[in-house]
């Protein structure tokens, strides 16, 4: 038993050894912090705290609370341009988006969830297909030229697994193996070594997306780093805390890799209720509605991303989850449309939250999934697919379809939509047209993917 | 070549590890007396063999207004109903392989608190196996067949669901270096030979009537793994079983839940054949593991979030009280809610929030006996009485030299920070109570 890497060898890496090893590669956690008060930095710090937020930063070993400072300050007020990325979980029925509503073989494969022939309203670009009326929001903002749309997006030699599928999106390869996200490697090569929010997830956990190979990124979660003990106050409770970190640090210097976990959070824990104490929380109000009632809370962490860039944080590449589940097996018309209205509405609120703040020429949204789901039905839902649908939104987006409707009359090897374009090769169009830097870089043979017009 | 056993010392810090990896942690005093009453083999062997019939010993569970529990309705209390099992069963082991099953074949809401229910009592039946008979079981069990589509899984519209989990999480795992040991084709194979169950919908009560339905089965011949023949349900498990890549899978699977490194190939190797010599019982290896080298030589484990919150309940010698489920969420781990299908992240367990619902449910199980601030107290206690009293709070589990030195330190800081007359009783009063919960929260309390 050589071996003492516990980070190693878990559960999890066991079970997704294909998958989500970005995961596995990640630096350490540290605390990061909002500057004080005091600082001349007061506006961001505040934006910070009031989006509800407790930040972790990854990988940041070498970063001091000064140079978090520092970061942020170099870029108050940038202009740089931002990419956020939102997944839906499961696998998104593509054809449940942009139905072939007058295909035959799009009624007889689909009996029970084709949705109705003249429901919805033409895809503006290929009018065979028909939005779904939960999606209009993304019809209006594809009419509006704010919209590419990817209608058949995948890879060669598809993967139906969830985590091992959604594990190459995420690092932008078809690489089981590789540990660092292709956001991640993007924000290595446009980033700097001193500013965490450069990459962002706002998932509470870092996005393997956004793992990095050297530079620091952060993770936020909600809605605040209050501790207490019951009959406990004054000095004994403050001199409490300090021994939990002292504690903590101690156990983080053994070499039992157990306990180093164990005393890193707890260090990290006491760090970071240390340093958000100064800051008193205050609601964001945005300039726009965004959805309320399920899945309210992807608004809200969409209005936060809005009002933290509005705030002039030096954010490049932001990662979240839209709710919802679209690993649609079985009851698909009783979940489906809730779930694709909620995403939807939601990101077009936050595309014209951006536009009344002023920020819009400087940020794109992509929206994705790990795949497709199986044309023909399995009665009340459908199974994992290949071909998919993917999105990008914002007002210097293009808006021109990239690759077409692969259509259904010649489908793949497995009965699923074939791909009419690359997951990297729109991920190399970003890099070059949105962020002016050399795909290769970060997408492994970037050469061998054609690209998209996606800007301009 | 046989499984290594480890020849060393088994003292009380031992049978605390062991107690705390095959179960819930000690009771006050349980550590101390298991490595006196037994060898490495005894105290073994008193987890993986116990006599005569489960027992629950202790306060019976109730909800946070003091009412029993009503797990297959009330929303929560089935969580609650199994918390209560870890934290008063006599036979933990049971209860924690129960957990395990449970993360292995993570099933999350079925809309049934009583499916939720029958699954677990599943697993605490047919703890240790044999494998391939728990697997028979769990692919017709209400919940998995709710959980994976099993029930809409019909001759003329198969559903891959099942088939697929079966094979990439439940038996084989997924892709490595040499690719899948299973192809798409076989998913699907798989899919037509599990079809055939069947529910029916009754209003009021839900699901009921679980069944095979003959009509709704495919009985033409299959192709799974290079074999053909008309299979149903049945077959899909044995072949996944017998499958090459299986033995492999399980073992690596199940170490992975007891010790944080991985086996040598040549202890995985002799744990596979003792695996497969045995008939797929999975007691033998669980015995193994148990007595490896590497579970009381190698690193510390973070506990998971339940075993922790159980760990705790029991070093107090306290019920279920309080409403469990929204901390253990916070503390990252809701009974009968994993993440996904393929269960809980256990390189995740510990993180600035989840550090902070671990920290709730010790200030709650802790709050319990909180003494009064207003209440008398001796205005001269030293640190070290201090620090003494508050670990015995918690049945004195062994901590190291440099951790009391650090809770006397903390201790000593208090008693000079208590300047004014009135301080003096107060700060040592509100000082204990703070040890107690530092006690609780420490690196060693969280990791074994």
């Amino acid at each position: 038993m050589g071996c003492n890497h516990c980070e190693e060898f878990s559960r999890s890496h066991l079970m997704r050894r294909a998958a989500a090893e970005a995961g596995r590669g990640l630096p350490s956690i540290e605390p990061g912090m909002p500057p004080p008060a005091g600082t001349g930095l007061n506006r961001r710090s505040f934006m910070l705290r009031s989006s509800a937020a407790i930040l972790s930063v990854y990988g940041a070993s070498k970063l001091s609370f000064a140079g978090f400072e520092e970061g942020i300050a170099q870029a108050a007020g940038g202009n740089d341009r931002v990419l956020v990325s939102i997944f839906l979980d499961g696998g998104v029925d593509s054809l449940s988006v942009l139905s072939p509503t007058t295909d035959p073989i799009y009624r007889s494969m689909r009996p029970t969830l084709a949705l109705a022939e003249g429901t919805g309203t033409p895809f503006a670009e290929d009018p065979s297909l028909r939005w779904n009326p939960a999606a209009a929001s993304f019809d209006a903002l594809h009419r509006a030229g704010k919209m590419s749309v990817l209608p058949g997006v995948g890879y060669d030699s598809p993967d139906q697994s969830h985590f091992t599928s959604r594990h190459y999106w995420e690092v932008g390869a078809l690489r089981p193996n590789e540990v660092t996200g292709w956001m991640g490697r993007l924000i290595d090569t446009i980033g700097t070594p001193d500013n965490p929010l450069q990459g962002l997830s706002l998932d509470g956990s870092l996005s393997p997306a956004l793992a990095t190979g050297s530079l620091p990124v952060a993770a936020l979660s909600g809605p605040s780093y209050d501790l207490w003990v019951k009959n406990v106050w004054g000095q004994p409770e403050e001199l409490m805390y300090g021994a939990v970190g002292e504690l903590g640090r101690a156990a983080a210097r053994t070499k039992d890799a157990g306990m180093k976990t164990a005393g890193g959070a707890a260090a990290q824990a006491m760090a970071l209720k240390a340093q958000l104490q100064p800051f008193s929380g205050e609601e964001i109000v945005p300039p726009v509605p965004y959805p309320e009632g399920e899945g309210e809370w992807f608004g809200e962490s969409l209005s936060a991303l809005a009002a933290m860039l509005h705030a002039g944080l030096p954010i490049r590449c932001a990662a979240l989850s839209a709710p919802g589940g679209f690993d649609t097996h079985d009851n698909q018309a009783e979940s489906f449309d809730t779930d694709i209205r909620v995403a939807t509405e939601s990101i077009a609120a936050f595309q014209a939250d951006l536009e009344a703040r002023g920020l819009a020429d400087r940020v794109i949204t992509l929206v994705w999934s790990e795949f497709g789901r199986r044309p023909e039905e399995n009665d009340s839902g459908t199974d994992h697919g290949a071909g998919g649908s993917a999105f990008v939104l914002g007002t210097q987006v293009r808006g021109q379809m990239i690759g077409e409707f692969p259509g259904l009359a010649q489908l793949d090897a497995d009965d699923n939509l074939r791909a009419t374009s690359d997951f990297r090769g729109l991920y190399c169009s970003i890099i070059e047209q949105w962020f002016g830097v050399d795909a290769a870089a970060v997408i492994p043979d970037a050469g061998a993917f054609g690209r998209a017009a996606l800007i301009g | 070549m046989d499984v290594p056993v480890y020849r060393g010392k088994f003292g009380e810090r031992e049978a605390a590890r062991l107690l705390w990896r095959a179960g819930f942690g000690p009771k006050p005093g349980e550590a101390a007396k298991l490595a006196r009453r037994f060898n490495l083999n005894g105290a073994v062997h008193a987890l993986t063999r116990p006599k005569g019939k489960q027992r629950l010993g202790g306060p019976a569970p109730v909800d946070e207004d003091g009412l029993p529990l009503a797990p297959f309705d009330a929303y929560g209390h089935d969580q609650l109903w199994w918390l209560d099992r870890m934290v008063r069963t006599n036979q933990p082991l049971r209860e924690r392989m129960a957990l395990i099953w449970h993360d292995w074949f993570a099933t999350a809401d079925v809309n049934s608190q009583k499916f939720s229910i029958e699954q677990a009592q599943l697993f605490e039946r047919l703890w240790m196996g044999p494998f391939d008979k728990l697997l028979l079981d769990v692919t017709v069990n209400p919940a998995m067949l709710v959980w994976l589509s099993g029930i809409d899984n019909h001759r003329r519209a198969p559903n891959e669901n099942y088939a697929r989990e079966l094979m990439e999480l439940f038996t084989l795992g997924a892709s490595d270096a040499k690719g899948y040991p299973y192809s798409e084709d076989d998913v699907r194979e798989q899919a037509r030979a599990l079809t055939g169950w069947t529910a029916d919908y009754q209003d009021d009560v839900g699901l009921v009537n679980f069944r095979l339905d003959p009509k709704r089965h495919d009985t033409t011949p299959k192709t799974i793994f290079g074999q053909t023949g008309a299979f149903d349900w049945t077959d899909s498990c044995r072949l996944c079983v017998k499958h090459s890549a299986h033995k492999t899978f399980f073992i690596e699977k199940l170490w992975s839940y007891f010790i944080p490194v991985p086996p040598s190939p040549k202890t995985r190797k002799a744990l596979e054949r003792l695996y497969v010599k045995r008939g797929y019982a999975v007691r033998p290896v669980v015995e193994a593991i148990l007595m490896h080298p590497a579970f009381y030589r190698g690193p510390a484990m973070v506990k998971p979030p339940i075993v922790y919150i159980a760990g705790l309940l029991r070093a107090r010698r306290r019920g279920i009280e309080s409403d469990w489920s929204w901390m253990a969420d916070m503390a990252g781990q809701r009974l009968f809610r994993p993440p996904n299908v393929s269960g809980w992240n256990d390189a995740r367990w510990l993180d600035t929030s989840t550090f902070r619902g671990r920290w709730t449910a010790a200030n709650e199980v802790a709050g319990y006996d909180a003494i009064d601030d207003e209440a008398s107290y001796s205005a001269t206690e030293t640190p070290k009485a201090a620090v003494r009293k508050a670990v015995k709070f918690w049945g004195n589990p062994p901590l190291s030299r440099q951790t009391i030195k650090t809770l006397e330190r903390y201790a000593g800081a208090v008693g000079a920070a208590a300047t004014a007359d009135w301080q003096q009783d107060t700060f040592r009063l509100l000082r204990q109570n703070a040890l107690r919960m530092l006690v609780a929260t420490c690196p060693e309390m969280q990791a074994s």
